[in-house]
């Protein structure tokens, strides 16, 4: 095996072929959604050259502002209700339920194996308002309360879309992270405890600094997950009431496909990359400070 | 084994690269097939949401046009409408057009598709000599004086009313806006829902036709055509004005307590089941209102009101909203190209009006025979008949964009959240003059 892999042209025929697949169906068309930035037209019409006229148009398009914001609002909250939900999970498998764990966390599991779109009628139902009163509403009416019409107003229904996506994603999150708390040696929390460490204590000073590096982790698929999230916020609200729940990914696929504007949209999608990727570097960034902050 | 054999190690990755190469190169030529090579079938994409076309069309292959069909047998595609914009644009860029379809929600992309030659232009033709005046006209009106489309729908729209909840509530028919208006409040205070609108979602149009409308009353039949042409912008006060007007029903609740949670269906139900006492919509819900299993308040009980004069405004209340509504477009290529796809063409011509009168459907075709119909559809047949100048509805002249940024934020507007002013803002700016 060492020396396969120490030959470049072994190497070159296991990875060559993968390499070209993911060239021809990932990079190409990346490049080619690149190159239609610099241009306005339709695959009807033909496209012309237009420099960097998206651009300008998306710094002052009243519609990319909303959703620039309301993507970032989305996916801060939502990223940190999968992570601090799923740790939560993690330490009641570990700390409190420890080999019983195995029913609940396949329970807790269960939604991620849901498609999207089953889970957003779901909800559809539980928080309906008009024409029949859902689930929510109805626990509501019974506590003396007024309904509320949960997806009719741009502050519920993003409110609706977090408990949504929190719910769905916590479990894959919990088992995610559940595997860096139960990689912590034993003997370490032995000590820790011998010391005197009450659990919270434990759990602040050991825990979590030792399972840092998961978390990290964590945040990162959570993060770029959230900041591309489509299906869920498309099956659920479809970006509503009016625009007011439409992150930028929907707005580009409205851009692109429903209204043939793929010049102004791969530059939406342009945006969206290079906010993902400085997200991604500030985590990254973050991490290296909290590593030398915690060694 | 690599150390060894050189040969072998090229051999097979020169082999791997052509699999590959192959692979990507099919997956990136399998998108033209059925192009014009619909010499074998005459395919018709249809929507999900109207069941007449294909209802009709089966029908015509099986009686008055079998032996088109036998020729070149139809064959039916369908597929949602939210979507079907999006579809015809791939499939018109790849030259992939079936050789009938439901025209584009957005009147302004078959003009694209024409301008690019790929749909059918039908002026001048004997399958043109088939359309009445009235629906030639309107298709004239949406197209720059071509005949695109093949009218399958002729419609006037109007608000509908139940007779016995006015009655019950005190109220005369009314004759005026401001009477009309009136009648919400007298409505709303005797626990009756004054209007019944969809705004969920792209539903929002049961909205945004009242805008519509009270535009071409205010500022009079030309209005939205200056929207399109550039001398007038939707942010202009006259034009936000109209749309507060709006807004300002729906912040009363006149539209139901969350018109964004209703989508088309359920608004139609709640109309059909004396939930609300108007609902403004086209002459296509006449079939479901002859439909004894939906109809819960009787055929008899509903009564139709031209969109009223507003006073002092610009329009009247003859300049009724008409449309072809859903209607269908001919690929050019196959059109051009194929006799058969021409005699299939001039066979809907010929027949499609009375087969569909047949449905409850009232049609833009001349009909061929007598078919007895229902009252209310009599009473369409009529209006349209008496229809003076006719007007469009409120995104017949926007882009697609701007068509989903209105019927999109209908709902909210009809529910009061979006002012008049937000709302005609955020249309303006994907009209993009």
């Amino acid at each position: 095996m060492k020396s396969v892999l120490s030959d470049k042209r072994a190497i070159g025929v296991l990875l060559g072929p993968a390499l070209l697949v993911y060239t021809l169906v990932m990079l190409l068309p990346m490049l080619w959604s690149l190159g239609y930035t610099f241009f306005t037209g339709s695959v009807l019409g033909g496209f012309d050259f237009a420099g960097f006229a998206n651009f300008a148009r998306f710094w002052n398009d009243p519609n990319s502002g909303p959703a620039v914001l309301f993507t970032i609002k989305y996916a801060l909250l939502v990223t940190v209700g999968q992570i601090v939900f799923g740790y939560l999970l993690a330490l009641l498998y570990t700390f409190f339920l420890k080999r019983a764990s195995n029913v609940v966390r396949t329970l807790v599991f269960f939604p991620v194996v849901l498609p999207t779109v089953a889970v957003s009628l779901l909800f559809q139902k539980m928080f309906e308002f008009a024409p029949q009163t859902g689930l929510v509403n109805s626990f509501l009416n019974g506590l003396g309360m007024e309904s509320v019409d949960w997806l009719g107003n741009p502050g519920t229904a993003f409110v609706v879309i977090a408990i949504m996506d929190i719910w769905r994603a916590m479990g894959f999150y919990g088992v995610l992270l559940y595997t860096g708390v139960i990689d912590i040696p034993d003997d370490v929390m032995e000590a820790a405890r011998l010391d005197g460490a009450g659990t919270f204590s434990l759990i602040r000073r050991i825990v979590i600094p030792l399972s840092w590096p998961v978390i990290i982790a964590a945040g990162i698929f959570s993060i770029n997950g959230t900041l591309k999230v489509f299906d869920s916020i498309y099956a659920l609200t479809g970006g509503g009431p009016g625009t007011s729940t439409t992150p930028l990914t929907l707005y580009m696929y409205r851009t692109a496909f429903a209204g043939g504007d793929y010049g102004y949209g791969s530059t939406i999608a342009l945006m969206l990359t290079i906010m993902c990727l400085l997200v991604t570097v500030a985590i990254f960034r973050s991490t290296a400070r909290n590593s030398k902050e915690f060694s | 084994m690599f150390h060894s054999t050189s040969r072998g190690r090229r051999t097979v990755l020169a082999a791997a690269a052509a699999a590959v190469v192959a692979v990507g190169l099919a997956a990136c030529s399998s998108g033209g097939s059925g192009a014009a090579s619909s010499a074998k079938e005459f395919t018709f994409l249809a929507i999900n949401e109207n069941s007449t076309i294909p209802k009709v069309l089966t029908s015509l292959s099986e009686n008055e046009c079998a032996a088109e069909n036998k020729a070149l047998p139809l064959k039916i595609n369908k597929q949602a409408q939210a979507s079907l914009d999006q579809q015809l644009q791939l499939l018109g860029g790849q030259n992939a057009l079936p050789s009938a379809f439901v025209s584009p929600n957005s009147p302004d992309l078959l003009k694209e598709l024409d301008g690019a030659g790929k749909v059918a232009d039908f002026t001048g033709t004997d399958v043109e000599k088939s359309i009445v005046p009235v629906a030639l006209s309107g298709v004239h009106t949406l197209y720059d004086d071509k005949t695109l489309v093949l009218p399958t729908e002729l419609n006037i729209e109007g608000i509908w009313y139940n007779k016995a909840l006015l009655e019950k509530a005190g109220v005369s028919e009314p004759t005026s806006w401001e009477s009309l208006k009136d009648s919400f409040a007298t409505l709303d205070s005797a626990g009756v829902q004054p209007i019944s609108a969809a705004g969920k979602g792209g539903d929002g149009w049961g909205v945004t036709r009242w805008v519509g409308a009270y535009i071409y009353r205010t500022l009079g039949p030309d209005a939205l055509k200056k929207i399109s042409d550039g001398s007038a912008k939707l942010t202009d006060p006259e034009y936000t004005d109209a749309a507060n007007v709006i807004a300002e029903l729906g912040s009363a609740g006149y539209f139901g307590p969350s018109p964004s949670s209703i989508d088309y269906a359920t608004a139609l139900n709640q109309f059909l089941t004396g939930q609300a006492a108007y609902y403004y919509m086209g002459s296509w819900a006449v079939s479901a209102f002859n439909d004894t299993e939906q109809n819960k308040i009787g055929a008899d009980n509903i009564g139709f009101l031209p969109f009223p004069a507003v006073s002092g405004g610009a329009g009247s209340a003859d300049q009724t909203p008409a449309n072809v509504g859903t209607d269908i477009a001919f690929s050019k290529s196959a059109y051009d190209g194929d006799e058969k796809v021409k005699s299939w063409a001039s066979c809907i011509a010929a027949n499609y009006g009375a087969a569909a009168l047949r449905e409850g459907q009232i049609t833009g075709f001349a009909v061929n025979g007598d078919v007895e119909v229902p009252p209310l559809t009599q009473l369409v047949q009529t209006e349209i008949a008496d229809s003076g100048e006719t007007v469009q509805w409120f995104e017949a002249l926007f882009g697609p964009a701007a068509t989903t940024a209105s019927q999109t934020n209908g709902g909210p507007l009809g529910s009061g959240q979006l002012t008049g002013s937000d709302f005609m803002n955020t249309v303006q700016s994907s009209l993009g003059n």
